[in-house]
């Protein structure tokens, strides 16, 4: 608990070194409002210090990116002058806390990032994970948050195309909420997040400021759990779709008619993120008066305007001769609009309140003068015995009475109930949606699409963080090729425990060296992520669960894209990709069939993963059916087919190993006999689509039809209406 | 021929709409709210979205909207007007067309494909269709749920397989007259069988051919 006799800068999450810093800084004890501004922008989750000395290890660079790390958003290039705009970002906590209002301005927050960059935003997909189900707690979270991301990704019209969910008692005490948006948009409405030259107006468009959210960063973000945590609902902002709706509409047209010179959005540390940074990046200075800022409650003092997180909020930077257009827009669009200031020469921010100067600092002090730290990281000593065991696996249990346990498991059954609740077909150019492996977006008017994938997996990056990482980029590039689509870039969303502990960052700087290596062999750059640390509750850290998001672009698109409900009776079904080994470490029949998780995952092969790549993109051309093998391994695979076509397989063995090893890499083809050779050395026949029962081998019993659908569509309805 | 497409703020599907009255042949323009004039236009469409962002209830701000007064006049001229989605609980709060929309049965968003079944074939949304017609269509709502204590409203698409409790079955629902019709479901979804089905062109093609000159 927090002491009153505490400093203010300790209260406000401040380390002494860092409030000495800003004394050296400033050469002056800082003001009230300077040190709210520094606590917040310096906080973990806005100034990455923890992180930093590690992201640039990172390849960022190709021909095709136009924006790298560092803006709001992504930035690449789609030919023909398309360009999209991505990024991903974390609401752990706030969920948590709050899972409706949590879930939902993680949204908007992210949505905001996209269209920032000049983008209409298209399409989000959602990783979400919780505790198990059968504890009420995890069920309210869960509904919560599903709800919340409905109720506001729906409302504000950008359909949820896609995701993933899992449920592991590793996210009991913390659960995870991390949001994608991918936007597009023509190369002459790209917009960066710069203040514009000396004389630029700094517009305030959006909802009223009020005192929601106030510390959301560096209260919430940026600090350990316990489970009273709910004392901490006030520092959760609350969403207005309805606003962001309209601000959205209000930017795309101020892009149109090429009236902004730069734009920001207001959302971690607000107000003093919104100057600080579009100032520090164009090099200058800015006046901003506080009085100017249109608030919704009276009294608010500097630095509660400073640090305020009321949501839907944007900055932009005009040149003087073009306010008054950009606010006639704004009162089209009937969203409040206020001019709160003047960029200047000179590094100086100065900011007044009630006719006083409250903060006078260098700009770019907020960023760039960050503390970077460089915490020590040390491997766990459990992990190497961990690596010693074999994974065993029970073996008292046909193939057909496995595959209906892990049919039954929330996180490999039907997202239905979820994604059912997600507007995920507005604009009309989800190809392939939700329920597949990666989604597939047309863009009108052109023969290409978009294909991205989010994939995230701590049971594997628990049991080794670099394998594992690098396995998830491997896999998502996988899911986009079996949709017709070439692997462009990835963005991603660190999620950890406490930095503060070796082993935790040793975790964390194996992943960004797996991540790293996977996207080298792929040659696809990071551009953009989002690093969420102390995601631990009462001292116990959460599996480091790094999540994926990558773009990959179909040119042209396959006329008629694979699909996994297109399987008909006397098609072949054939495992392309390497021989898998028999390792069950890290996979779902570990969890499901022996509960408990140990061993080594299965080393990522860059020459198989890249040749599996190129093949399923160039088969998603000729075949009916291409599906990534994944959670639950080969046997889940094909039921998941059966399902979805309504038919039955014959699968050539039935060895539990052999049927749910997740080793990577692999794909399955369904196709009409002849369709097209396959390489001998990288692919093998498994299996004959016929009849309604899924058999494996020789064993005697069967999986019916009715059967799995019945465990893999209820496996989370069941579970929900206790 | 022209037919107006409402934009209120909070509307989202107006594109959607616009890009399939083109992609099937028919002329269609972006109407602002404010809009007190709507005399170049043969019909009107109001989309679907969450106009006024559904404060107070679904369509119970909107219905004050300038644009409402001009839509009701051709309403009553007899001019095809269809609301789809929240442009039929527009409707319905307006008054042009009987009963009211609550929320679905299980208190949850529906967005999925839904077959439904031509009950009359005399509106301006089925008159090229079959009675007895099947089309899939996707559902996209959470306020469904359609309720007529009258007992008045002619119900011109029937769910099949009734998804969140509306009375009667109803997925769409027209005034006496035929020319008002608000349905649930989207048929400007259902236009191209590589985002999922083409069963909402029979329907759109319904509105194209009720169009004549104002």
């Amino acid at each position: 608990m927090t002491s009153i006799a505490e400093p203010i800068h300790r209260q406000l999450g401040m380390t002494d070194p860092e409030y000495d810093s800003v004394i050296e800084i400033l050469g002056r004890e800082p003001r009230p409002a300077e040190l709210a501004m520094y606590s917040v922008m310096w906080s973990e989750h806005c100034s990455y210090k923890s992180s930093r000395s590690h992201l640039g290890r990172f390849p960022t660079e190709a021909p095709w990116v136009v924006v790298g790390p560092g803006e709001n958003a992504g930035v690449v290039d789609l030919g023909d002058g398309w360009l999209a705009a991505l990024r991903i970002e974390s609401h752990n906590h706030p969920s948590f806390v709050e899972p409706y209002q949590g879930a939902a301005t993680g949204v908007g927050g992210i949505i905001r990032d996209v269209f920032t960059m000049g983008a209409r935003p298209i399409a989000l997909w959602d990783q979400i994970r919780f505790g198990p189900l059968n504890e009420p707690k995890n069920r309210y979270l869960f509904a919560g948050v599903v709800a919340g991301i409905a109720g506001y990704g729906n409302a504000v019209g950008v359909p949820t195309v896609g995701g993933e969910v899992e449920f592991d008692p590793t996210y009991s005490g913390n659960p995870l909420v991390n949001v994608m948006c991918l936007g597009i948009l023509k190369r002459e409405q790209l917009v960066l997040g710069t203040a514009g030259p000396p004389g630029s107006i700094a517009v305030l468009l959006g909802k009223a400021t009020g005192r929601d959210g106030i510390g959301g960063a560096s209260v919430l973000a940026s600090a350990s759990f316990d489970y009273e945590s709910d004392e901490k609902r006030p520092s959760v902002q609350v969403g207005d779709p309805f606003e962001e709706k309209k601000l959205i509409e209000a930017c795309l047209e101020l892009y149109d008619k090429s009236l902004v010179i730069g734009v920001q959005d207001l959302g971690a540390a607000g107000l003093s993120c919104a100057t600080s940074e579009p100032a520090g990046r164009a090099g200058v200075g800015m006046d901003i008066d506080l009085d100017s800022v249109h608030v919704r409650e009276t009294g608010m003092s500097a630095p509660e305007l400073l640090m305020s997180e009321s949501q839907e909020r944007m900055m932009a930077f005009v040149s003087p001769e073009k306010v008054n257009e950009v606010l006639s827009i704004a009162n089209k669009w009937e969203i409040n609009s206020a001019v709160i200031g003047t960029v200047k020469a000179g590094p100086t921010l100065t900011i007044r309140h009630e006719g006083e100067v409250v903060a006078e600092i260098p700009a770019a002090s907020l960023a760039d003068d960050a503390p970077i730290l460089d915490r020590p990281s040390e491997q766990p000593a459990w992990l190497s015995q961990e690596w010693a065991k074999d994974a065993p696996l029970r073996q008292d249990l046909e193939a057909s009475e496995a595959l209906k346990m892990l049919l039954d498991d929330p996180a490999v059954g039907s997202s239905a109930w979820i994604h059912e609740q997600y507007d995920h077909m507005l604009f009309l150019n989800t190809v392939v949606g939700p329920g597949s492996d990666g989604a597939l977006l047309r863009i009108k008017g052109t023969d290409k699409a978009m294909a991205v994938s989010t994939d995230g997996n701590g049971r594997l990056c628990y049991l080794d963080p670099r394998r594992g990482s690098a396995r998830l980029v491997y896999e998502a590039a996988l899911n986009v090729a079996v949709t017709g689509a070439r692997p462009m870039a990835v963005v991603d969303n660190l999620n950890f425990g406490n930095p503060e502990k070796p082993d935790v960052m040793w975790q964390f700087v194996e992943s960004v060296e797996g991540i790293s290596t996977a996207c080298e062999s792929l040659g696809i750059p990071v551009v953009g992520g989002n690093v969420s640390f102390y995601n631990e509750t009462d001292g116990v850290d959460i599996h480091p669960t790094p999540v994926i998001g990558l773009l990959g672009l179909a040119d042209p698109a396959p006329v008629d894209p694979p699909r996994i409900s297109r399987a008909t009776d006397g098609m072949e079904i054939w495992e392309v990709g390497p021989e898998p080994t028999t390792s069950m470490a890290a996979s779902v029949a570990q969890r499901v069939l022996n509960g408990g998780l140990a061993g080594r995952p299965t080393e990522p092969d860059p020459v198989a993963a890249v040749r599996s790549v190129q093949l399923a993109a160039e088969l998603a051309h000729q075949v009916p059916t291409l599906h990534d093998i994944s959670d639950g391994g080969l046997a889940v695979a094909v039921a998941e087919i059966c399902i979805a076509s309504g038919v039955g397989a014959r699968v050539l063995f039935d060895d539990l190993r052999r049927l749910f090893t997740e080793d990577p890499h692999r794909f399955l083809v369904v196709m009409a006999p002849g369709t097209t050779k396959l390489p001998d050395d990288f692919a093998r026949r498994v299996g004959t689509v016929e009849g309604t029962t899924i058999t494996f081998g020789k064993d005697r019993a069967s999986v019916s039809l009715d059967e799995a659908r019945k465990a893999f569509g209820q496996a989370i309805p069941r579970r929900m209406s206790v | 021929m022209k037919t107006a497409v409402v934009v209120f703020p909070g509307t989202n599907c107006e594109h959607d709409v616009v890009h399939a009255l083109e992609s099937l042949g028919g002329e269609a323009e972006l109407v602002w709210h404010r809009n007190t004039d709507l005399s170049g236009f043969d019909g009107v469409v109001l989309p679907g979205g969450f106009a006024h962002g559904d404060y107070l209830r679904t369509g119970a701000i909107a219905r004050f909207s300038p644009v409402m007064a001009e839509v009701e006049r051709m309403a009553e001229q007899g001019a095809p007007v269809l609301g789809i989605c929240n442009g039929f609980q527009v409707l319905c709060e307006s008054g042009l067309l009987p009963g009211a929309l609550i929320a679905n049965r299980d208190l949850a968003f529906i967005c999925r494909f839904v077959a439904v079944e031509v009950a009359d074939t005399e509106t301006i949304l089925t008159r090229s269709a079959d009675r007895g017609q099947r089309v899939d269509i996707p559902l996209n709502s959470y306020e469904g749920n359609w309720v007529d204590p009258s007992g008045t409203g002619r119900v011109v698409l029937r769910y099949v397989d009734e998804p969140n409790g509306s009375q009667r079955s109803a997925a769409a629902v027209s005034n006496e007259d035929g020319n008002v019709v608000g349905v649930m479901p989207h048929p400007e979804r259902a236009i191209d069988e590589l985002v999922g089905s083409t069963g909402g062109t029979v329907l759109l093609k319904s509105f194209l051919e009720s169009l004549v000159p104002a």
